[in-house]
């Protein structure tokens, strides 16, 4: 793609679909919960900017409603429902380092590579200004798993999960100009009773286990020294 | 090129250089003076840097008796590398032969060449805090070259040339683009020679605590007018580094053709960009705090990280198939 000759817009798109990816190396790397809680809102609002801004250089009038809904849930909602959680579960000063953080982005950053190898042929077929974004949205979902491997926090792992969503959202709107209206609101509100769901769940863990350690749920509950011992 | 290798060509280049000392003391007394102001103090005038300079030059020269002649050479490597280096950066015009004969490869070669010296002298004297200083610098400049060449690869891969007037041409030709690539090397070029120059998330040049100075513990032993080299050295990379940012990511105002009105709208433009630049390196020493040392190869990282985004968002984005 020659960058130069797009129109600004779709340059603005590109960019836009950049920082996204960035977002999700900050989102894989935070350690403090309540900054990837941020960090996840910015990611939400940044894929509601390029859905707006494909919109108005495509002239596809539905994206705009799409784009209000992305921004609403993703941005709005989702975040402001982790943090009450997070404040219920008293976590707001939790800080979680990963095990080797220099490894987890290089592993991302290999992510990355993969992925823009893998839409080559995509590429090739011509479709679209966005068919580059393609190979963002794709690093952007892989690395949402990569973060739910890497990441032992339950509360972390849902970032993770969200983050996937955004790079599918993301993946819809630069490759086919968005699903048809109802597909996306059945998807978010399936987004929505996921993370109602995923906040049962932290309680019914935390109050099983004490912790939202997930990497606890390996061990026996007879043996809890040595989870004392680990992981005071 | 041929048309470049005048002498016309050559007295310009010559000018450029000797500008670089000439202003870098007083891009310090800038960022000071709107320092001190942001802090509700009054300041010292933006000429001190001058005065403290003129000063030192006078004083006598002492040295230890454990030094060897490599302490008393070493100021003058470390001015004469990071001089050569600024000589190499399109100030006011980007028809600089200095340019043509050395690419931005080379700049951060005799960089580091003035680091080793530095380190060097640094440890020469044998006294903790030196040694201690030394080693830390080479820590952070380790991490923070890889970082600086990710983000010039990234420039370079754009203008096809590693040459810095070509790479400034190059953007000064094209259009109004929005490029991520340079979006990224921006922001990873920017932390890079925030930890290069010493300044405050990575090392506070104005620091009298010995335990956390880098910069300062190694020229602890200098006096007189090997420290007024070394001082001036550092003011001079501090003009390099934002000469570099401000003339790479808005090229807008470089003189282009060797005129005496365009030279004048350059330099204007270049004082302009470089107030603003200091302006802003102030305002985020105020309001952000020094590192603990070892949080700095997490910063450094951010650094690599940004620079790698930058070259990979400009093979996926901007190339394509």
């Amino acid at each position: 793609m020659n960058l130069p000759a797009l129109p600004l817009l779709q340059q603005l798109v590109v960019l836009l679909a950049a920082l996204v990816l960035f977002l999700s190396f900050v989102l894989l790397a935070q350690s403090r919960l309540v900054s990837a809680i941020h960090a996840f809102a910015w990611q939400g609002a940044l894929v509601a900017a390029v859905t707006a801004v494909v919109a108005l250089s495509g002239e596809v009038h539905h994206l705009y409603f799409s784009a209000g809904l992305t921004l609403i849930l993703k941005a709005l909602v989702i975040p402001a429902m982790l943090h009450r959680q997070v404040r219920g579960l008293e976590l707001e000063r939790h800080t979680e380092a990963l095990q080797r953080p220099t490894l987890a982005i290089m592993a991302a950053v290999g992510l990355v590579i993969f992925s823009s190898w893998l839409v080559l042929p995509l590429v090739a077929e011509e479709l679209a200004f966005t068919r580059n974004i393609l190979a963002i949205s794709l690093a952007v979902v892989l690395i949402g798993f990569l973060m739910m491997v890497v990441r032992q926090q339950a509360v972390a792992q849902v970032l993770g999960f969200m983050s996937i969503e955004n790079g599918l959202f993301l993946a819809a709107v630069s490759a086919t100009g968005g699903m048809p209206l109802i597909v996306e609101l059945g998807v978010a509100f399936d987004v929505l009773v996921a993370m109602v769901l995923f906040g049962v769940f932290f309680f019914h863990i935390r109050e099983s286990i004490d912790s939202l350690d997930v990497d606890r749920l390996n061990r026996l509950s007879e043996t809890p020294e040595i989870a004392g011992e680990e992981r005071p | 090129m041929a048309d470049i290798l005048t002498p016309s060509a050559w007295l310009l280049a010559l000018l450029q250089a000797l500008l670089f000392p000439a202003l870098a003391p007083l891009l310090v007394g800038w960022v000071r003076k709107v320092k001190a102001r942001l802090q509700n103090r009054r300041g010292a005038s933006v000429f001190q840097p001058y005065r403290e300079l003129r000063k030192l030059l006078f004083k006598e020269a002492r040295v230890a008796h454990t030094a060897s002649p490599l302490f008393r050479a070493a100021p003058s490597v470390v001015f004469v590398a990071t001089w050569l280096a600024a000589a190499t950066v399109p100030l006011l015009t980007i028809d600089l032969p200095t340019a043509v004969v050395a690419d931005i490869i080379v700049l951060v070669g005799l960089l580091a060449l003035a680091r080793v010296f530095l380190a060097l002298a640094g440890m020469d004297v044998g006294t903790a805090f030196g040694g201690m200083g030394a080693s830390r610098e080479m820590m952070i400049s380790a991490l923070a070259e890889p970082a600086m060449l990710m983000a010039v690869f990234t420039l370079a891969m754009t203008a096809h040339s590693t040459n810095l007037g070509s790479v400034i041409a190059h953007h000064l030709g094209d259009a109004f683009v929005l490029r991520p690539s340079y979006l990224f090397a921006f922001a990873g070029l920017t932390l890079v020679a925030l930890a290069e120059t010493g300044r405050i998330p990575v090392d506070n040049p104005t620091t009298h605590l010995e335990l956390t100075m880098v910069h300062e513990a190694m020229v602890l032993e200098y006096s007189g007018r090997h420290l007024a080299l070394m001082e001036l050295a550092a003011q001079i990379k501090l003009l390099l580094y934002g000469v570099l940012v401000a003339n790479i990511f808005f090229p807008w105002g470089i003189a282009t053709d060797p005129t005496p009105v365009s030279l004048a709208i350059g330099f204007g433009a270049i004082l302009l960009k470089l107030a603003l630049l200091g302006a802003a390196l102030a305002v985020a020493e105020t309001v952000l705090a020094k590192m603990r040392l070892f949080r700095v190869p997490a910063f450094l990282n951010l650094a690599l990280l940004l620079s790698l985004l930058g070259l990979l968002s400009h093979v996926i984005l901007e190339v394509g198939a």
